[in-house]
């Protein structure tokens, strides 16, 4: 059934092409990775609450928020609500990828669903895609490196402080959205993409301006799986919504 | 302990909640319906339009020609590294020409 169903995938192998796939995925998330590291020590955090944060939370965007937040003296809940609603997009990812994971056992899903980052999502996605299948060595192959680099690059921006002397010169605040272009353009086979892609994308500039930034991300995802649904015929094969 | 401290556990409770908590409640429906199906099926392109969208909306020439040079590499059926080292190459290099 799968492509390379030949080649019988032994566990190892499976988890070197996982980590293959994670090399543009590391490099890209790298300057985030220390970024956060530097701002969270400048907003008042200890090194081990630095590396604490990534190693727990592990989302980069919704840490940046916490970070942000923390530094404008929020209150305390209202920052964990925050890092909540930045995050709300897991959801989707969750429920999206658990349909192809039942082959996996539930401590293998309990574990699996911590890695699910943005990245990890796509890069899965694909793979179901091309009729691969996602393997728990593969998966891990894939989630393992950009863990462990996420969390150490936590440890090096706090230790080193400004490491980088002049980001913007070398691009570091544009790489992520550099490669999260590379990953939309990569679903473009799919149905509906490019009214997908469209609507989220007024939908998102539009939440961006008016409500405001965490925000931004559920609104324009919502208004484009929304589409999705809306565009696809209901098929009556007899088990319609209760 | 300190109150970071708390914000952090609190924050990855709620965070791992949201990555286990779609499938646990998907799985529980035994047939999903085709519009939930689409609807999911539309999850990736959606969600990352979202985290690009707004950044292009604020870039400036030299972040906008190079999100239209991996545009353009992408469409021409360019891998993922292609893409991403040409396109952060063009940035480094007009904002040095233009900055």
């Amino acid at each position: 059934m799968s492509a390379d169903s030949y080649a019988a995938p032994r566990g190892t192998s499976e988890f070197m092409r996982g980590v293959r796939t994670s090399v543009p995925v590391v490099v890209a998330a790298a300057p985030f990775g220390l970024l956060f590291g530097t701002l969270a020590v400048e907003n008042g955090f200890t090194t081990f609450e630095a590396i604490l944060m990534s190693a727990t939370i592990y989302a980069g965007a919704s840490q940046m928020v916490g970070l942000d937040l923390f530094g404008q003296k929020i209150a305390p809940w209202l920052i964990v609500l925050s890092i909540f609603a930045v995050n709300f997009r897991h959801v989707l990812y969750s429920a999206t990828i658990g349909r192809c994971l039942s082959h996996w056992t539930p401590l293998q899903r309990m574990v699996g669903f911590f890695f699910l980052v943005d990245p990890q999502f796509a890069e899965a996605e694909q793979r179901v895609e091309r009729g691969q299948g996602i393997g728990f060595s593969w998966y891990m192959g894939l989630g393992l490196p950009i863990y462990v680099c996420w969390v150490t690059e936590a440890w090096l921006g706090a230790w080193f402080g400004r490491l980088i002397p002049d980001p913007h010169a070398l691009g570091m605040d544009y790489l992520l959205p550099i490669y999260f272009l590379g990953l939309v353009m990569s679903f473009r086979k799919r149905a509906f993409w490019l009214p997908v892609v469209l609507v989220s994308a007024v939908a998102s500039v539009i939440a961006y301006r008016t409500v405001g930034s965490p925000w931004h991300v559920s609104i324009g995802a919502l208004a484009g799986v929304f589409l999705g649904a809306m565009l696809a015929p209901a098929r009556s094969d007899g088990e319609e919504a209760p | 302990m300190s109150t970071i401290f708390w914000i952090i556990i609190a924050g990855a409770v709620l965070t791992y909640l949201t990555r286990a908590g779609g499938h646990l409640v998907l799985s529980r429906f035994p047939h999903i319906h085709p519009r939930v199906e689409a609807g999911l099926n539309a999850v990736p392109a959606a969600v990352l339009t979202t985290l690009v969208a707004p950044a292009a909306m604020e870039g400036g020439p030299a972040e906008l020609t190079a999100l239209g040079v991996g545009l353009v590499i992408s469409l021409l059926g360019g891998g993922m590294m292609p893409m991403f080292l040409t396109s952060a190459a063009v940035l480094i290099l007009l904002r040095h020409l233009l900055g």
